[in-house]
């Protein structure tokens, strides 16, 4: 069955059953390889996108679900002033170990100060906890966040 | 010792003319270079790193290594960049394929990085530099002597004159390679890049989503490959119903795949392949596949403890493998016994990106791989010898990987996708694991338990300890980590040491988990010297300075590639007194909380750890915050890296103490995801302080020794909390009301 999507700005045609979760059209029918395959339950966030602003975890989510939301990846997100930031202070904070997160990290991250532009560590760990760092760079996750959100990266 | 006699530290270096006017050298420095886990030798035996320097000033260093997020893509070049006397900001870093013969092993694990490429790496890079001066010299006709570089730059200081290391390039290629012995490597002061925080080089790329990973390759044509295999380990495949999968959408081929029995080459199994992933894993419902269970089926964590508990209880060990002075006549001897058992549970590594690989089977007969492999080579003779084609028929890309911890040191998944895309050959095929896959396939940090003795006598002196370790022979092949080492802290500073073991038949293959062995271990001797400085009325840092009092460096030992310095306990005192000053040690803290000290020295690393902890008021454990003290040596080469690994390296261990084990029912892993194996989280998260110890040693590597004492100094904390001993992991905190 062909589903019309909206990604990205982009509208795309996929041919693909509508059980078939969004991530996997997005890797293996678009080759939008940047969202990430974690657990495939919803249990660990490398997977989220955007789904009319809202974060959400792609690999739990069927392609027949999406109907006319707009769906963003992490290939879009520098075109985002908030997303662009962020993406800063993760360079400037050296946030990463081994990255495969961090996508994922990103497009949460994102939703969280789109939705409240000073979290607290509270709120920050609270909208956060959805994303498991194997690597463990929580602390500079949230200093990263915590920049951005008081306006300390100079793309904000 | 014999393997010391085939070690030469002669280096040899040779050059050679790049297209495009660059210039090109390799360092070759005649090395042993075996395999450690998979028992899989690389073929070759050198080691070679990497410089092109373009007539534009950018260099081109190779990182040589596997890059699975503990930094060493960005830290082996800073090393020859060091020594170049590059200009950082022209460097340009690109990963090393698999290439013995070139680059020599190429591995990420051991955390060997550091020690074994500290020098070469270096001396690569002062070779090219002193090719560099030769040219200048050459076209100034002055002597070498007299020139001096700074970054990227040749400098005259007699006239001022001065030429840019891309101008340079082309005539300095042509010059005689410099015997190694004769370069003269930078004082640690003059260091412009080591010692300087440098951030990761591909994190710009990752930020933005770009493909960088294994699973992220795409090639013209591929399909994607799924793997069904037995539940229980060791069963063998019967039937399968491939049929019914071929017929469901999107499927391209199934096909029954004949293991070799060793889960770390091939399980026997079946292969779904389709379009897209997803529709492959969706096809194995289809497969109904019989197995074969065999005598496994019946294996259980709870059936392995009751044989462990009773093995211990008899005092009957199969084997003793440190026996000194007379611990019988000890014992009777001594004022106090301490006794107590320990215990901890298998766990996963379960790294972020699930084990992956792409093949294809060239016209050419070369099956090309794209793999995300902690220990490509080994992979690389795996698929060659599961073939039957010499390793060279084997080409072997490497990419980054999203996570390691020594789960990619067995590249079983290698050999997998390459007996699936050896039945489709010129297609090139990606096999993925679903996250059930990795965690209910791997080589898990294996189960043990520990009884212990110690004895005291009346002035509270330590005079003897036992320990009867419970583990397992290794039934599967697989590399099997499942041991202590012979003379466990304290053995060798008492006079009177027993430490013997029993094995247990299992199935389950076993693997190194980061900092295997030490991760576990740390947890049984730390808290059980913790009992025995509770019984003698001090605490566990003033027990172990009591210990190794006056004590002197232990005799250099043989290690991986090398002779290692030998155990330093001057190391441990300064490691010791600094985090305790750090903390606060002995001071009042918080109401309700309480602090606890660890220790360990692993990977060559000396690391002193206290955790504040308490417990919310639904007797969950809290860590508040964690004080690090670590000695690795004269420098830290990359601070910010060093920093991330510590801190990861302390939450990893005090998430595997709060919630993890993997557990064996009905011969199978029971947990398949991450909603029953709960990795730590963001709120789990302690404010930690780290500061480092220098020492007048070569540096050493931080993948890994930062984190065996975490536990014990968790647990530890807890006991001054509460009063209540936790012998067993994963913490139960039931057990501490």
């Amino acid at each position: 069955m062909a589903f019309t999507v909206s990604i990205n700005g982009e509208t795309r045609e996929i041919d693909a059953p509508g059980e078939m979760p969004l991530l996997w059209a997005l890797r293996n029918e678009l080759g939008m390889v940047g969202t990430k395959f974690g657990c495939g339950i919803g249990m660990c966030g490398a997977c989220t996108v955007h789904l009319d602003g809202q974060a959400t975890r792609s690999c739990s989510l069927p392609l027949s679900a999406i109907g006319e939301k707009q769906v963003s990846t992490i290939e879009h997100l520098e075109t985002t002033p908030v997303g662009a930031a962020l993406q800063q202070a993760w360079l400037d904070e050296d946030v990463m170990q081994c990255g495969y997160c961090q996508a994922g990290q990103l497009m949460n991250a994102t939703a969280l100060l789109n939705a409240n532009p000073s979290p607290s560590s509270a709120e920050i760990h609270a909208a956060m906890q959805g994303n498991i760092c194997r690597c463990a760079c929580y602390g500079r996750i949230e200093k990263a966040i915590a920049m951005v959100a008081r306006g300390e990266t100079a793309n904000v | 010792m014999s393997d010391m006699a085939v070690l030469s530290r002669r280096t040899l270096l040779k050059a050679s003319a790049l297209v495009g006017g660059g210039f090109a050298l390799t360092a070759t420095m005649p090395m042993l270079a075996r395999a450690v886990g998979t028992g899989a030798a690389p073929a070759a035996a050198s080691l070679n790193a990497f410089i092109a320097i373009n007539p534009d000033n950018t260099i081109t260093i190779i990182g040589k290594n596997p890059e699975i997020g503990q930094g060493i893509k960005t830290m082996l070049p800073m090393l020859i960049a060091e020594e170049l006397d590059a200009d950082w900001t022209q460097v340009r870093i690109e990963q090393g394929n698999v290439d013995a013969a070139k680059y020599g092993l190429q591995i990420a694990g051991g955390s060997f990085a550091t020690p074994l490429n500290w020098m070469p790496m270096r001396q690569t890079g002062a070779a090219a530099r002193a090719m560099l001066i030769a040219a200048a010299a050459q076209r100034w006709g002055v002597p070498a002597a007299g020139l001096r570089t700074e970054p990227s730059m040749v400098v005259d200081p007699a006239s001022g004159r001065k030429l840019s290391y891309g101008d340079l390039a082309s005539d300095a290629a042509a010059m005689p390679v410099p015997d190694a012995a004769s370069l003269q490597l930078k004082n640690a002061a003059d260091f412009r890049i080591i010692g300087k925080s440098v951030n990761g080089i591909d994190s710009p790329r990752i930020v933005r989503g770009e493909p960088i990973f294994g699973v992220d390759t795409q090639l013209p044509g591929m399909v994607y490959a799924a793997y069904e295999r037995a539940p229980v380990f060791g069963a063998k495949l019967v039937s399968a119903n491939v049929d019914a999968a071929k017929a469901a959408p999107g499927v391209i081929d199934a096909f029954t795949v004949q293991g070799n029995g060793n889960p770390a080459e091939l399980v026997d199994g079946v292969a779904v392949v389709a379009s897209n992933w997803w529709l492959a894993n969706r096809a194995r419902a289809q497969l109904a596949p019989v197995w074969d269970n065999g005598e496994w089926a019946g294996h259980s964590t709870a059936g392995y403890n009751t044989a462990a508990r009773a093995a211990m209880a008899s005092g009957e060990a199969q084997e003793v493998f440190n026996e000194k002075g007379d611990t019988a006549a000890a014992f009777t001897a001594a004022d106090k016994v301490i006794e107590a058992e320990y215990s901890y549970p298998f766990l996963a590594h379960v790294a972020m990106e699930p084990m992956n690989c792409t093949a294809m089977l060239r016209e050419d007969g070369v099956m090309e791989m794209w793999a995300p492999s902690q220990l490509p080579q080994g992979g690389q003779q795996s698929v060659a010898t599961y073939l039957g084609v010499t390793p060279d028929k084997v080409v072997v890309n490497l990419t980054r990987m999203g996570g390691g911890f020594g789960r990619r040191l067995n590249n079983d998944y290698m050999v997998q996708v390459a007996a699936i895309a050896k039945q489709m050959p010129g297609t090139p095929v990606q096999l993925i694991w679903s996250r059930e896959d990795d965690l209910r396939t791997d080589f898990y940090r294996p189960a043990g338990w520990h009884k212990l003795r110690a004895a005291v006598d009346a002035s509270g002196k330590m005079t003897g300890i036992e320990d009867h370790f419970v583990t397992f022979a290794n039934e599967g092949g697989s590399f099997n980590p499942a041991v202590m080492s012979n003379d466990e802290f304290p053995a060798n500073y008492l006079p009177n040491v027993r430490y013997a073991q029993t094995k247990m038949a299992t199935a389950v293959p076993m693997g190194a988990l980061r900092a295997p062995t030490s991760n576990a271990v740390a947890f049984v001797f730390q808290s059980f010297l913790a009992e025995v400085a509770e019984a003698t009325g001090k605490d566990l840092p003033t027990l172990l300075m009591e210990i190794v009092e006056g004590a002197e460096p232990e005799a250099p030992v043989m290690g991986f590639g090398g002779p290692n310095p030998g155990f330093d306990p001057r190391r441990l005192r300064a490691v010791t007194t600094k985090v305790t000053d750090m903390a606060g040690w002995g001071e009042p803290v918080a109401d309700g909380h309480a602090l606890g000290f660890g220790y360990y020295y692993s990977h060559q690393g000396y690391f002193a750890e206290v955790v504040e902890a308490s417990l919310n008021e639904r007797n969950q454990v809290v860590v508040h915050k964690v004080w690090v003290a670590g000695d690795v040596g004269s420098v830290i080469i990359n601070p910010t890296g060093a920093l991330n690994q510590v801190q990861g390296s302390v939450i990893d261990g005090i998430g595997q103490a709060l919630a993890l084990a993997v557990e064996i029912e009905g011969g199978a892993a029971k947990q398949s995801n991450f909603h029953n194996y709960q990795l730590p989280r963001m709120p789990v998260t302690p404010e930690i302080v780290v500061e480092w110890v220098m020492s007048d040693n070569a540096p050493t590597g931080l993948g890994e020794p930062a984190l065996p004492p975490v536990i014990p100094a968790l647990t530890n904390a807890l006991f001054a909390l509460t009063g209540k001993r936790i012998r067993d992991l994963p913490i139960d905190t039931s057990k501490l009301v």
